[in-house]
């Protein structure tokens, strides 16, 4: 176990107060009610450590505080919720996982419980009943949740990426709305730049959006690391086309992209020197949140669209998957399933949802009629992101050869490497193919 | 007691004999020492070698490969860049911070009002946590915020939306975190050194002046020779500090852009713990081993020579 922290104690004390002020609560209510006729028992004195990816939209956090609070009224399990950027949620997994001592939950990013699958604990009875009882799970969820058939995580939500840009701007530089191929999008880049208002995308150790951008790349212009019998096929004449693209895009781009990390573009965004760029739903939410004069200015000149279609002719997005994992160490493999069973609870999760404004996507189909995705047409588009989203390993298996990639920042660097001048594209493919190779063996 | 009847005197094992043998008593002596050296040196050192050997990945064991890591890496473009870089780091930064601390230690040991006051705001940023350090040199060098694009801004050498693309530029971003490890290093250089200049006799420096030795000839032959073995201990550390430096980078730069940043250390992070790959990322940090026993030998072989060191004169 995870040695606790005087934050994590107080953040603990918190989640105990939250539960003391929902007793006699309907949703406290409720939950008893579903503690007893949960398929998904507590031990008996149970206790859990629950790790997250820091928040970028706090009205979520709270509403997850709630759920938590709610779970321990309900079961008497008290769970403390400790938080990590999105850079090191992976690297402390990691490092439980292969140390056997660590927060009981992680709720990490993308493909990290492909890195150890033997390492989490089989929640498909979990998903099983979630799934029945909801609709059944998008596709994107099951590829990143199951391995086999075997359920290794639970995919609580996707956090959806689209383009963000200002709508003045985008006016102002000659169109009504973001072009929707990849010729009429680098158009309108070059005419961004043009009037000074110049877009952005992070080719640095972003995790989230650096990856985003960089797979994006590849598979519109119908390239993949890897076909479908997991061979390295990433020197070829499509990766060369994303590569010069790219390169194109870059030229246009605001100084600085290549050691973004993902908090750069929101940062630049919010000061009103980037004109566009891709993200979450946090940029607009924060700006919406905010007291600040400009910031609201901001917020009503700024919309979202989806990613361009390039050659490929279809989405090729890559949507940042939040999946929840139960480690093998814990004493409390029952407690962790009944969280993970109470969170995704529609009792608990349309709150939740609702809250997040537009930053998470369900995973389960019943959640589509959500208010959030009808309340302000600027949430719209990320109502689709697990269904329009490919999975990170396309056109192969998600496995931990293609998490290992994705958490090295293969693609990434290639695209990097070439845009910034260090390598030729020939250079930069061949760096890139003998990096998966290794990986692919 | 009857006559002549007496106890034998207890039998002494030979164990009894050896644990009040006053030869073996330094050994006893030594044996915490020894075990807690032991379990927490050379025992991690060793398992990272063999790690190294195996293809070990993160939550599952690794089969034995022998050097199939070592030799991947010697074809890694990554990894020798990282090296080249690392070599580069250390070389440049040290001999920066050598050359500043020295002369600064050299300034401090001289009689001016507020002595104490100063010299405690030259070990500021040594205490600065690096972290919190490299984070404010991280926004100091921002592209778009960086304090120097807005000072060049406003002294109208730079345009307004024009940058200098601190961070987003390979080579820039290797100036830019050379001078953060500068920066952090010179006080602990200045501080040591004037701590070796207090112990110089002012005898001295009054019998150099009534030969006429010059301000250099002062330092040349009575300064430069006293210091020399606090020199080569202070550099030792200093060497060995920056070749193994990886928060300032990771806070930074984390190794980018591009992997221009990489250090060994970080690059052996990179790989081993975000990759997963323990094995190639325990091969990247064995490989950081000879070049800092290259640099302990420098040192050990350099004051091995020196007299202070039989105690003839202990400085």
């Amino acid at each position: 176990m995870t040695k606790p922290t005087r934050r994590s104690a107080l953040k603990g004390l918190a989640g105990v107060a939250g539960a003391g002020a929902l007793v006699g609560s309907g949703m406290t209510e409720w939950a008893k009610a579903w503690a007893q006729a949960s398929p998904f028992k507590p031990e008996a004195g149970a206790t859990l450590n629950l790790m997250r990816w820091r928040r970028f939209v706090v009205a979520e956090d709270e509403q997850f505080n709630k759920i938590v609070a709610a779970f321990t009224a309900a079961t008497g399990v008290r769970v403390t919720v400790t938080s990590e950027s999105f850079d090191d949620m992976q690297p402390k997994a990691s490092v439980a996982a292969n140390t056997g001592t660590g927060p009981d939950i992680f709720w990490s990013l993308y493909s990290t419980p492909h890195l150890f699958p033997n390492r989490c604990v089989d929640v498909s009875d979990v998903a099983d009943y979630l799934g029945k009882k909801y609709g059944g799970w998008v596709p994107v969820a099951e590829a990143y949740g199951k391995l086999g058939n075997k359920w290794i995580a639970i995919p609580a939500a996707i956090n959806g990426g689209y383009i963000n840009y200002r709508i003045s701007q985008v006016k102002a530089a000659g169109f009504n709305e973001v072009p929707q191929t990849t010729a009429g999008f680098l158009e309108l880049c070059k005419a961004l730049k043009a009037k000074n208002t110049p877009a952005g995308f992070p080719l640095g150790r972003a995790s989230g959006d650096g990856n985003s951008y960089a797979y994006w790349l590849l598979w519109s212009h119908n390239a993949a690391q890897v076909d479908e019998n997991s061979k390295v096929i990433i020197r070829s004449a499509e990766t060369e086309a994303a590569l010069n693209y790219a390169k194109s895009l870059y030229d246009t781009f605001i100084q600085g992209t290549a050691a973004w990390n993902d908090a750069s573009n929101n940062r630049l965004f919010l000061s009103g020197e980037l004109g566009l760029t891709a993200n979450g739903i946090s940029i607009y939410a924060a700006a919406n949140a905010s007291n600040d004069p400009k910031q609201k200015e901001i917020a009503a000149d700024m919309d979202h669209a989806y990613w361009p279609i390039g050659p490929a002719g279809k989405p090729t997005e890559i949507q940042l998957c939040f999946p929840m994992m139960a480690m093998t160490y814990t004493k409390f493999p029952n407690a962790c399933k009944a969280f993970m069973a109470f969170m995704l609870e529609a009792d608990q999760f349309n709150p939740w949802l609702e809250a997040a404004a537009g930053y998470l996507t369900h995973t389960l189909n019943a959640f589509d009629n959500n208010p959030v995705w009808t309340k302000d047409p600027k949430n719209k588009v990320f109502r689709d992101a697990s269904k329009r989203s490919l999975v990170a390993g396309h056109r192969g298996k998600l496995d931990e050869k293609a998490a290992t990639a994705m958490a090295d920042f293969i693609v990434v660097d290639m695209f990097a490497s070439f845009c910034t001048g260090r390598e030729t594209a020939a250079g930069a493919m061949q760096l890139a193919e003998r990096q998966l190779q290794r990986i692919y063996r | 007691m009857a006559a002549g009847s007496f106890a034998a005197p207890p039998e002494t094992t030979a164990w009894s004999r050896l644990m009040v043998n006053r030869n073996w008593l330094g050994f006893w002596f030594m044996v915490p020492t020894m075990i807690f050296l032991v379990f927490f040196l050379a025992w991690p050192l060793l398992l990272g070698m063999w790690m190294s050997m195996t293809d070990m990945r993160i939550g599952r064991g690794g089969v034995f490969i022998g050097l199939e890591n070592y030799q991947y890496l010697l074809e890694d473009s990554d990894f020798l860049n990282a090296t080249a870089f690392t070599l580069v780091y250390t070389a440049v930064a040290s001999v920066v911070k050598f050359a500043v601390g020295l002369y600064l230690a050299i300034l401090l040991n001289n009689h001016m009002p507020f002595k104490a006051f100063i010299r405690a705001i030259v070990l500021i940023p040594f205490i600065v946590p690096t972290v919190l350090s490299a984070v404010a040199f991280w926004w100091i060098f921002d592209t778009q915020f960086s304090i120097f694009t807005w000072l060049l801004q406003k002294a109208g050498i730079l345009a307004k939306g024009q940058y200098i693309n601190w961070l987003g530029d390979p080579f820039l971003a290797q100036c830019s975190v050379i001078f953060a490890n500068i920066w952090r290093g010179i006080p602990f250089i200045a501080i040591t050194l004037l701590a070796g200049l207090q112990t110089v006799s002012p005898s001295l420096y009054e019998a150099a002046t009534l030969d006429g030795a010059s301000g250099w000839q002062r330092f040349r032959f009575v300064t430069y020779p006293l210091l020399t073995p606090i020199i080569a201990v202070v550099m030792t550390f200093s060497v060995l500090f920056t070749f193994t430096d990886f928060q300032l980078i990771w806070a930074m730069t984390r190794g980018g852009p591009v992997n221009a940043t990489q250090l060994m250390a970080t690059l052996s992070y990179q790989r081993g713990i975000l990759g997963g790959r323990l094995g190639e990322g325990a091969a990247i940090a064995t490989a950081m081993v000879p070049f800092l026993l290259a640099a302990i030998m420098v040192s050990w072989f350099g004051l091995q020579r020196r007299k202070w060191q039989q105690g003839e004169s202990n400085d």
